[in-house]
């Protein structure tokens, strides 16, 4: 059993780090030691939280200690905080990333200036994810996704070049309107309901069909976090804008954003509270298989390392839809898993690209070569996330797809599993591509003085790299029953709940 | 007066907003966009709470209002946030305005072409 | 013609700011602090301070207002904001709960002094939003003045 007092530190203590970063600015050392420490903190509490929780268990917080006319109206109108297996399990991956990229950015951002805006904006990020996790009502999950996305906003412009401020105003739109659809869905939701809080909501729903709104909203929620999520039709901000921002950034981009703010909601959204009707699996399987296709092949024919890697961020997410679109138990375990798996490869891989951009100053492929040599940590870790990114046996994505393909074989979806199988090949061509141009071939001479990155950015490389091998342990069935199962219990009884209908 | 127009409105602002979004090459009329269509959600969400004949939903000494004479309030709080949420994301492209102006010397979209291809 | 008039707007905008500036500057703290009270509050408040201070640099040109709140000043000031608002809520969890109203939440409905934390948050919001607007403001020029003189 575990206290639910600490709930909302969650977006206390990241909020705490950067009012206080930006209060006391002036102090040498401050931004560095409150970045990581902040990130820190909300990475312990939800390890304390994966330990004590018990299994299915769901701990509800009311804010400002008032349940909101519970026994009058017979609904919630206060702000509650929810916390169950899945929000445990997502809330492990974001701190996870956040703090190996507050670790690496102490070295990596001396090289712009006004690092304590960055830890600022940084740790705001993280309240916003952090809150979009453990909300329990549809109005702060929209309050939360406007927080975490302006913050994104300025991070992507971070660089003040003519790239990151047209990357970023491009982004900053469409992620303005995806904001609007969002609020609009979650207007009608309300004014259809007649309840904001996710769980009054799943009754009410579950008890009444109107079908004509429901689709209205199926279409506004769908686009809104598309767009968020970065599936294809709505993907054209991710490769401008993911490349632009400094690499830590990037790295939590990939890795943890597009993940809290797209597929962890849809999943939340569709699964718990609409029940997972059919169509919405038949829309997910399709946009997933496109996002793959699209993003894989567009990806094989990119030489900048950081615009390759985003194309593949959709190509990786378009196989997390696809999982989460079969619906089967297994179905979204793999998913889910897949989920962790690229938030730790992707960063991994976003955090080399940015060490190679540290040692050596470029990030065009065509004028690399050989820099295993001079950088063995760097193109180490990077060979590790390229293997687990194109799925080679021991390493932790060649698990998640694994079960993504049987599940689709097991629902009887022969075509899709073939196509998936497909794409991982391509994505062996296009992640070769990497490794052999970047790492490997003759040294060229203007890179025979770089040196190896500092020893902070080392070590975040090498803790990514070793959870990128071990991380097909965590399918031993005892660590699953902590970690994984919770979270897809939480989905599959979302979708039990709406058989009927 | 049809009971719908009100939405209808609001729909035809949204309208307004995206189009601008999607056909102007002017940052600063794209910028005019979002916040069109910025607040066309937010007045329909005002309006989902309107009630005909509804009052504040605020308790007086002097005289009773029942619960249910009253407008629904969650919305006016809801819209608040929403406006403060606005002014931020618009404060921040029209900061990115002014640097892209100062970058490239215009506003016009089509010619900043970094991104291209 | 002083050297005041060399810049901003006509003589009859500057007199007609000079009369009312502060009573704008009274009208938003009086918004701020009857915020528990009459619709308002922190936000509105804070806004209709920024106001003021913004007014004066548009009728005068220039940097009147800069001068009596820096732009450093503005951003200590937002941070104090914030951070006095979220150790309000802190400590309501030594007391029951994340943004618990510790003080006397029973007060009596019209009086000044009643609604127990609320008030001294509506404090710290205005704080946040006056300071943060004035800054966004000051930033606003400075980067388009920046970005004139560069060419």
């Amino acid at each position: 059993m575990i206290s639910e007092g600490i709930v909302p530190l969650f977006v206390a203590i990241p909020l705490a780090g950067a009012f206080l970063i930006a209060l006391l600015k002036r102090i040498k050392g401050i931004s560095d030691t409150f970045g990581i420490l902040a990130s820190a903190g909300t990475f312990a509490l939800s390890i304390l939280f994966l330990l004590k929780m018990e299994a299915g268990q769901r701990v509800i917080y009311n804010i400002g200690n008032w349940g909101g006319f519970n026994e009058v109206l017979g609904k919630i109108v206060g702000i509650q905080l929810a916390v169950d297996g899945l929000t445990i399990f997502m809330l492990l991956i974001v701190n996870f990333v956040a703090f190996i990229v507050a670790l690496y950015s102490v070295n990596y951002m001396t090289r712009y200036t006004q690092k304590w805006q960055f830890y600022c904006l940084f740790l705001l990020m993280l309240a916003g994810m952090n809150g979009v996790l453990i909300t329990g009502d549809m109005f702060n999950l929209f309050v939360f996704i406007e927080i975490a996305s302006l913050a994104s906003y300025a991070l992507v412009a971070f660089g003040t070049e003519k790239r990151e401020l047209e990357a970023s105003f491009k982004y900053a739109v469409m992620g303005g309107m995806a904001s609007l659809l969002i609020l609009m869905g979650v207007i009608f939701l309300y004014s259809y309901t007649g309840t904001l809080n996710m769980a009054d909501m799943t009754g009410v729903l579950a008890g009444s069909q109107q079908p004509a709104l429901m689709y209205l909203i199926f279409g506004l929620l769908l686009t809104g976090f598309g767009l968020k999520a970065a599936v294809v039709p709505f993907h054209a901000w991710l490769p401008d804008a993911h490349p632009s921002a400094p690499a830590p950034i990037s790295a939590m981009l990939s890795g943890v954003l597009i993940k809290a703010l797209g597929v962890y909601v849809i999943a939340r959204v569709f699964f718990t509270i609409f029940g997972f009707p059919h169509q919405i699996s038949i829309i997910l399987m399709t946009l997933g298989a496109i996002s793959m296709g699209v993003g894989a092949l567009v990806a094989l024919r990119q030489w900048d390392m950081k615009r390759l890697l985003a194309y593949s961020s959709i190509s990786q997410v378009g196989y997390i839809m696809l999982g989460l679109g079969i619906g089967t138990p297994l179905g979204i375990m793999g998913a889910l898993f897949h989920l962790f798996n690229h938030s730790i490869f992707k960063s991994l891989l976003f955090l080399d690209s940015g060490a190679v951009e540290y040692a050596a100053g470029t990030r065009n492929m065509k004028e690399m070569g050989g820099l295993s040599r001079k950088l063995p940590v760097t193109s180490g870790s990077t060979l590790v996330g390229a293997m687990s990114l194109a799925g080679i046996p021991p390493f932790a994505g060649f698990w998640s797809k694994l079960i993504i393909i049987i599940a689709l074989v097991e629902a009887n979806h022969m075509k899709l599993a073939a196509w998936a199988v497909l794409i991982s090949i391509i994505t062996i061509a296009y992640i070769v591509k990497v490794t052999r141009f970047a790492f490997l071939g003759a040294l060229k001479d203007r890179f025979a003085n770089i040196k190896e990155v500092p020893v902070l950015m080392r070590i975040s490389l090498i803790v990514l790299a070793l959870v990128c091998i071990f991380g097909g342990l965590l399918l031993i069935p005892e660590v699953r029953d902590t970690f994984l199962s919770p979270a897809v219990r939480v989905l599959i009884s979302g979708t039990g709940g709406g058989a009927g209908s | 007066m049809n009971a719908y127009m009100p939405y209808i409105l609001c729909m035809i602002l949204f309208c307004i907003g995206v189009y601008a979004i999607l056909a102007k090459r002017n940052i600063i009329k794209i910028i005019l966009g979002v916040v069109i269509a910025e607040y066309a959600v937010n007045l329909f969400l005002v309006l989902v709470a309107y009630k005909a004949g509804g009052r504040s939903a605020i308790f007086s000494e002097t005289e009773v209002i029942l619960p249910g004479a009253m407008v629904d309030p969650l919305p006016h709080a809801l819209v608040l946030t929403s406006i403060v949420i606005g002014l931020a994301t618009t404060a921040f492209l029209i900061a990115l305005a002014i640097r892209l102006y100062g970058k490239y010397g215009t506003f016009d979209i089509t010619r900043m072409r970094e991104l291209r291809g | 013609m002083s050297k005041e008039h060399d810049r901003g707007m006509s003589i009859i905008v500057k007199t007609v700011t000079r009369l009312t500036v502060g009573l704008i500057l009274l009208y938003g703290i009086y918004i701020i602090l009857h915020g528990h009270l009459t619709p308002g509050g922190g936000f509105a408040g804070g806004v209709i301070v920024a106001l003021s201070f913004i007014n004066l640099d548009l009728a005068f040109g220039g940097s009147i207002s800069a001068k009596i709140f820096s732009k450093g000043s503005t951003a200590v000031v937002e941070a104090l904001g914030a951070v006095m608002f979220l150790s309000l809520a802190l400590i309501g969890m030594k007391y029951g709960g994340f943004f618990d109203n510790f003080l006397h939440p029973d007060g009596n409905a019209g009086q000044l002094v009643s609604a127990g934390i609320i008030p001294l948050e509506n404090i710290a919001i205005s704080l946040k939003v006056s300071a943060g607007l004035f800054g966004i403001f000051l930033t606003l020029i400075v980067l388009q003045k920046f970005e004139s003189e560069k060419k």
